[in-house]
């Protein structure tokens, strides 16, 4: 069994950033185990621009994006592998993969980086009726087929859900000659950023459905349309407001679920909330040693703030496994109060927090004139700055100093959450 | 002039087949659709073993019930299927008449099923605790069993295969007329296949093809059931098939682990008129929904990963029609095999063959080799095994469905096999790739590109399982972008 000091297990973002951290913070013996066969992960077919704004303040596209970090770990000649899964992680870090080339090897790490991003919902788990035809595609799914195998899943589209890879995926078809018929949303606000609303739907005159759903799929063998329908507050089809639209493709963008088999495998908890690993400041999971960062901890919307964020959890990976961390002692939690969803990180450190600890959630609907509060035992320690609007497309952070937990010791409890203007 | 002809590549015509290849005979097995187990009635079931305490004694149902079931055991670990005798229990619930109860255990007893008991409340939340908390008894069925239908289909078509037998996909069949010593099959696309003998398993199709040939007619009546399938992380929940008692309320939905650590919820009963109609409905999967949760309360919304609808083929006379016609000799009826026709395949296949071989005269093939070979179920094997088989093919290093830990190598063999996937649900059916969680999102490019590569052919050539179903329309930039 070879040892290794930091393991990080994913080359997209996440995993990228986080081995640069970690081997900035001092770990020369890391890994990378990466599935596919360069690294990258899903920003290889992001080939739109707007990735970068807040890290580098340009605006560049997937690849180049990933670019740069592929690049700065070469000049670091980070050790990585491709072509290779992992199948196995136990809580005591001992990590199982498999690839062709390398065959079956099993690694000892001091500290393992989860960096496995995340998948798509499919047409399954929405239980849409209807037949079982060709046609019907994860946006994911059809981005992957027409930016890197170059090949068109269809021409005449509807897209159920407003995800942001379902909204890239409607300017991208149009790109191809392909008629975008609508953009068909549950809820009755996007779940998507409003730049892609703007810059893919908008810009393209594809209309967005808000509360509408397809009811019905038709098409024995490939897609020939499908049937949408209003829907009421219980978000339940009313009955005569079905429209027929005759499409050829339906591609779904109706959510992303944290990919955490290996995490339960570990013994890692989950939120129910995020879907991703229970996390402290130091993203550090329950299982010792075992550290979570990007879309596997929660969906982000932003590679911007993944980046940021692996780095920190690579850094404490690091830290870990030169032994420079002390037993933290017991954290306490982190609610999520008034208009708040899925905050992380869980747990806090009060009395070690040493660096600014940025909370990330989503908010539970759409706020307008709303700002982010902060309670320690029920009482306001921080009031943030007042947004125009606040939506579940948009992650919402708040950076906390550490000087405001030196400021209450006994803190015991910590609430996250949104203050409406009346 | 071929000896043999089946129609219909499901599960009874792929164990006749098997069981025909026994004897020194030419076999053809022709199938409208593209591969086998892709009709409506083998692909999508309750994949059950059922007891036989559930049809009227002496009818053939109850016979070839109970005598399949007492089969499965030698003919799973020939041909390498998975099955396990898990047990069947028939669930009773708060106002249901508990008298059914008994009048089922004696059914079954008449109709020769071992060791029925009846448990009380007690007695049933022991053996399951996750049991809604309105079941008050049971008929606990030792002799049930689960079973995956299109891996049994695909196994014996393959051990049929590896035995002389020969298969057609993509031939419907327009016109059937007896000729001078035998049959003659006219297709849709205007072939003609000669034999001395037919063998009708076209399930939905097998009473139309009856009607062809034979004054005994028979009417099917096509019943579509739908399905829920629960992601394996609950495969804990129940260990034996739970069924519901049939009431005045309907006959109930089952809860089912599968041989694969799913759980199926299901089916409804919708008599159908066109019995190609596999939809799903909003009514249909409420129902399911509905009925379940007596058996499993709180059924988590999220834990679902894919629905589906198959097809019966429900007898106009309510019995199976085994046998050579009595008006049209050598034609040989397996029609109308609904519920329980899995549980009956291997004998029906036994039958059906011996009568066909009696009325061909045929001899004993020597050479015949019962032993199937599974493909390597990579999931399931040590981390000893795995390093073994990748140093042998590298291709068993490489995951392409990360869900269900499917290997290049294991769709590459299901692609080279005989009869082998040539669509993306032939790949799915046979290793589970997309079958899983994320219901083929990660690993159908990778499919399509082993698939064109095995094959020979384009993306655009690659279909989900045959006839229009195409995946990709075209390369981007157009055509002539692509030159």
């Amino acid at each position: 069994m070879r040892q290794v000091d930091v393991l990080i297990i994913g080359g997209g973002p996440a995993g990228l950033a986080a081995a640069i951290a970690a081997r900035e913070a001092g770990v020369e013996n890391l890994l990378i185990l990466e599935r596919e066969e360069s690294l990258g992960g899903i920003l290889k077919q992001c080939i739109h621009n707007g990735f970068g704004l807040q890290r580098f303040g340009e605006e560049l596209t997937g690849p180049e994006y990933a670019q740069r970090y592929i690049d700065k770990a070469m000049e670091l000649a980070l050790p990585y592998q491709c072509d290779t899964m992992v199948l196995d992680v136990t809580p005591d870090r001992v990590v199982t993969a498999i690839s062709p080339t390398e065959g079956l090897q099993q690694f000892q790490a001091k500290a393992i980086v989860l960096a496995m991003g995340c998948r798509e919902r499919p047409r399954g788990a929405l239980g849409i009726p209807g037949w079982r035809c060709s046609g019907i595609y994860s946006a994911g799914t059809a981005q992957r087929f027409v930016n890197l195998e170059g090949f068109l899943p269809g021409k005449e589209v509807v897209i159920l859900g407003s995800g942001d890879i379902g909204l890239i995926m409607a300017r991208r078809m149009t790109f191809e000659g392909c008629k975008v018929k609508a953009c068909v949303e549950l809820m009755p606000y996007s779940s998507g950023l409003k730049r892609n609303i703007v810059q893919c739907l908008d810009d393209y005159g594809i209309p967005l459905m808000l509360n509408h759903t397809v009811v019905d799929v038709a098409g024995r063998e490939r897609l020939e349309g499908v049937t949408i329908a209003q829907v009421g507050e219980n978000l339940k089809p009313i009955p005569g407001t079905e429209q027929y639209i005759p499409c050829d493709t339906l591609l779904l963008s109706v959510g992303l679920i944290p990919e955490n088999e290996l995490s339960t495998a570990a013994g890692v908890e989950l939120s129910p909330a995020t879907s991703g690993p229970v996390v402290d400041e130091t993203l550090a999971t329950n299982v010792p040693g075992i550290f979570a960062a990007g879309n596997v901890l929660h969906v982000h919307d932003l590679v911007d703030f993944v980046s940021e964020e692996s780095a920190r959890a690579g850094e404490q990976a690091a830290r870990y496994a030169l032994g420079q961390t002390a037993d933290n002692g017991p954290a306490i939690p982190v609610e999520n109060g008034f208009g708040v969803n899925g905050v992380v990180p869980q747990r806090v450190h009060a009395g070690k927090v040493d660096a600014p600890i940025r909370f990330m959630f989503r908010p539970r609907n759409v706020y307008k004139a709303v700002r982010i509060c902060v309670d320690f035992d029920g009482q306001e320690v921080l009031r943030g700055k007042p947004h125009m609007i606040m939506a579940p497309g948009e992650m919402a952070t708040l950076e906390v100093e550490p000087q405001l937990f030196a400021d209450h010791p006994d803190v015991s409890k910590i609430t996250v959450r949104l203050e409406v203007r009346q | 002039m071929r000896d043999v002809i089946i129609i219909g590549a499901g599960v009874i015509g792929c164990a006749t087949a098997r069981e025909l290849s026994r004897r020194k005979l030419d076999i053809l097995v022709v199938d409208q659709a593209s591969d086998v187990a892709d009709g409506g009635c083998s692909k999508a079931n309750t994949a059950i073993v059922h007891g036989g305490y559930d049809a009227k004694s002496g009818t053939l149902k109850a016979k070839y019930n109970v005598a399949g079931n007492a089969m499965f055991d030698a003919i799973s670990q020939e041909l390498e299927v998975p099955f396990e005798r898990n047990g069947s229990l028939v669930v009773a619930f708060e106002g249901d008449d508990l008298s059914g109860l008994e009048e089922l255990k004696a059914r079954g007893e008449t109709n020769g099923v071992p060791g029925l008991e009846i448990l009380n409340q007690a007695a049933l939340q022991a053996k399951e605790p996750n049991i809604g908390p309105t079941a008050v008894a049971a008929l606990w069925v030792p002799t049930g069993g689960i079973v995956c239908p299109y891996e049994l289909t695909v196994a014996y078509a393959e051990n049929a295969a590896a035995n002389g037998v020969q298969f057609q996909f993509d031939t419907a069949v327009d016109r059937l007329e007896a000729i001078p010593g035998g049959w003659r099959i006219t297709t849709t696309s205007g072939e003609t296949l000669e034999a001395k003998a037919i063998v009708n398993a076209a399930g939905c199709g097998s009473g139309r093809l009856n009607n062809m040939v034979s004054a005994h007619k028979l009417d099917i009546l096509p019943r579509r059931g739908e399905y829920y399938m629960v992601d394996k992380t609950y495969s804990g929940t129940f260990h034996s098939a739970m069924f519901q008692l049939p009431s005045d309320k309907g006959k109930g939905i089952l809860v089912a682990r599968t041989v694969d650590g799913t759980l199926l919820l299901g089916p409804t009963a919708e008599d159908v008129d066109d019995p190609t109609d596999t939809r799903t409905t909003a009514e249909g999967l409420a129902k399911v929904l509905q009925f379940a949760s007596r058996t499993w309360p709180n059924i988590p919304g999220r834990s679902f990963i894919t629905t589906f609808a198959g097809i019966r083929p429900r007898p106009s006379d309510g019995d199976f029609r085994l046998g050579e016609a009595p008006d049209a000799p050598g034609f040989f009826n397996a029609a109308g095999i609904e519920s329980p026709g899995l549980t009956a395949a291997p004998a029906i296949g036994v039958d059906l063959a011996g009568w066909v071989a009696d009325y061909l005269k045929a001899e004993d093939n020597p050479s015949f080799q019962p032993k199937r070979t599974a493909i390597p179920k990579f999931r399931e094997l040590s981390n000893e095994e795995r390093a073994v088989l990748i140093a042998q093919d590298p291709a068993f290093g490489r995951i392409v469905c990360r869900c269900e830990t499917v290997t290049e190598g294991e769709i590459r063999e299901a692609i080279r096999r005989t009869p082998g996937a040539r669509t993306l649900d032939g790949v799915k059916r046979r290793t589970r790739a997309g079958m899983g969680r994320c219901q083929a999102g990660f690993c159908s490019p990778r499919v399509v590109d082993i698939l064109c590569e095995e094959l020979g052919l384009q993306p655009t050539e690659i279909t989900k399982f045959g006839g229009n179903s195409v995946l990709l329309t075209g390369p981007i930039g157009g055509e002539e972008a692509a030159q």
